[in-house]
């Protein structure tokens, strides 16, 4: 069931590397898309998650578009639930619904609302509320223990999200519990809806944090597709302790006129900077795939 | 287990007691079930060791507690979750709504000291606004069991329940609510047949509160019907207008603020369905300001059988 190629987990091939280049970029594309329509989308957000959605859903985890509820799957849950484009175009890249459903994204009678619902085949939790994902996380990753399978459960949060409290909670839970089949990835793009995140609320030293929580930490550059493949797909990093990835990206990343901007946290495209981030993106695929 | 032997009729009993004594037995014989809990102390060494992996305490931390029940109902499983009422409500409201009644699953949210069981320890501990808020909730069903034998056959009928259900529980021994009508949930039991005014209770002391208010209306030859309405939520709207039909006034008696809850509900399923007069009995609308334990203060606000039956007898007097 999973993706990954001749490769072995942890040295990933130049070939396959500039796949999930190339698919992380088509990701975007769609986003970009879905965000010149009516309503337009949390386009920044999408877009520093773009590469991490890309390692779990191409390689890291044993997943079947055909078979979404098949028992023994890995989960993953976007507990930064406004990221829905970002989940929405994987999910269609995957093969879980079609890519040209993405079209009817916010538009009256479509499934794919503005964050993700259970209609939506591979959305395994409703999502959007932020500090909701972890526990539900250490539900999946528990549920799974007592079956006695070894699937693992994967909950994408935003950095803002950890100010949250009910994050806390979950995060002394699954320690406790000691879920180490839970992976926890921090989108770490330390930007929020009005502005830097660490100046609103301080989050650092975030890495010690998780460490003083009982978890197993690793930093990495989360738009540097090796490296989170090989992060991720080596979790339990530690036994007997959930492992989170602090992956450092930026906000907007694939579209230079918009990247680190608090702006584009959430975009509605004109014409014209949709044509724009086309372009760009285009031109991007092209060196992907060089 | 410690015996589980039904109590006598008549007998003073812990509703949360008789959920947790009916439940770990249950356990062995379903492996989808859990007991999920927060440090309530309900559960002993001996409840624990027979619940084996199925119990877990998750410490304190109602908002994990319900996201995690969650999860596991996700995969199948039916989480017994395990807080107080006003926390389950109130605090971990936003995870009962988004992550367990939105997606419809099969979470029991076994809630205690519902209403004033709390007593002394305060309006920091009563609920007084849990049936209003649970039974909002789409696809949530909401029960209040009047007594031990009926809190055990709640536990039991959950078992083949779809949906979340929340289950309000006491703190300390409640009055036995006999009926000679099974509990089943959803279906109003008829405890008094009268014609003149209708009262309508939920949980141990309103309920006993309406029969014996009946009894002294039935001395001043006002003839009282009671219905113990213990489920709020489907709410049993054809029993409650069976009864009413002919009456000139239906009273309600809960231990619940005066808004949203029994009285709410069967407010509005009158006035949609076979519109009578309506008087509610409650809290009134305040914070507990005095320190009592819960029978105190009932007594205290009123949720009483003599002002029930006060308010009969005031009410029909003015028309």
């Amino acid at each position: 069931m999973t993706t990954a190629g001749t490769e072995t987990i942890g040295a990933i091939g130049d070939t396959r590397l500039g796949e999930l280049r190339e698919r992380a970029t088509r990701i975007r594309e769609h986003v970009a898309d879905m965000c010149a329509g009516p309503e337009g989308g949390h386009l920044g957000g999408a877009y520093s998650a773009a590469d991490i959605m890309t390692a779990l859903y191409f390689d890291v985890m044993n997943l079947d578009p055909d078979r979404p509820d098949a028992p023994k799957r890995d989960r993953f849950v976007l507990s930064k639930g406004h990221a829905a484009v970002g989940l929405y175009a994987t999910l269609a890249e995957r093969g879980y619904l079609p890519v040209d459903e993405l079209a009817t994204y916010a538009r009256p009678g479509s499934r794919l609302m503005g964050h993700p619902v259970r209609a939506v085949p591979g959305v395994e939790a409703a999502t959007g509320s932020l500090g909701h994902g972890l526990a539900l996380g250490c539900g999946f990753a528990l549920g799974a223990r007592l079956d006695g399978h070894d699937s693992r459960t994967f909950v994408l949060m935003g950095d803002g999200e950890l100010q949250e409290g009910s994050v806390w909670e979950a995060a002394i839970g699954a320690a406790s519990l000691g879920l180490d089949r839970l992976v926890a990835v921090v989108d770490r793009n330390s930007l929020q809806l009005t502005g830097d995140t660490d100046s609103i609320a301080a989050m650092e030293p975030l890495a010690d944090r998780w460490r003083g929580f009982g978890w197993a930490v690793q930093e990495a550059d989360g738009h540097d597709l090796a490296t989170l493949v090989r992060a991720l797909g080596t979790t339990p990093w530690e036994p007997g302790r959930p492992s989170v990835l602090i992956a450092r990206t930026v906000k907007g990343r694939g579209l230079p006129f918009l990247e680190g901007r608090t702006a584009c946290h959430y975009v509605t495209f004109s014409e014209r900077n949709h044509a724009k981030a086309r372009a760009v993106l285009g031109r991007s695929r092209k060196e992907d795939t060089r | 287990m410690t015996a589980t032997a039904a109590p006598a009729a008549t007998a003073r009993a812990v509703t949360r007691e008789a959920y947790r004594d009916r439940l770990i037995p249950l356990l062995g014989t379903d492996p989808r079930l859990m007991c999920l809990d927060t440090d309530t102390g309900l559960f002993g060494p001996a409840h624990i060791e027979a619940a084996g992996e199925q119990y877990l305490n998750l410490g304190i931390a109602e908002h994990n507690l319900m996201g995690i029940a969650a999860g596991l109902a996700f995969g199948g499983r039916m989480p017994f979750v395990n807080t107080m009422a006003g926390f389950a409500s109130s605090r971990a409201l936003e995870a009962v709504k988004v992550d367990i009644a939105y997606p419809a699953l099969p979470v029991r949210i076994m809630a205690t000291h519902g209403g004033l069981a709390a007593g002394h320890l305060g309006p920091t501990h009563h609920a007084l606004e849990d049936l209003a808020v649970m039974r909002t909730l789409p696809a949530m069903t909401v029960v209040v069991p009047a007594d031990a034998d009926a809190t055990a056959a709640v536990v039991e009928q959950s078992l083949d329940l779809p949906g979340p259900l929340y289950v309000r529980l006491g703190r300390k021994a409640t009055p036995a609510v006999p009926s000679d009508e099974p509990m089943v949930i959803g279906r109003a039991q008829r405890l008094r047949e009268g014609t003149d005014v209708v009262l309508v209770g939920c949980g141990p002391y309103p309920v006993t509160a309406c029969t014996e208010a009946a009894d002294l209306l039935g001395e001043a030859g006002i003839s009282a019907a009671v219905l113990n309405m213990h489920t709020l939520s489907p709410l049993d709207a054809e029993s409650l207008c069976t009864a009413a039909s002919g009456a000139s006034l239906v009273v309600t008696v809960e231990e619940h603020w005066r808004s949203g809850g029994l009285g709410g509900a069967v407010c509005e399923a009158l006035a949609e369905r076979q519109p009578v007069r309506v008087l509610r009995i409650g809290m009134p609308d305040k914070f507990s300001d005095t320190v009592g334990g819960q029978e105190h203060l009932l007594d205290h606000y009123g949720i009483t059988a003599a002002r029930t039956a006060a308010a009969v007898t005031a009410a029909l007097e003015a028309t």
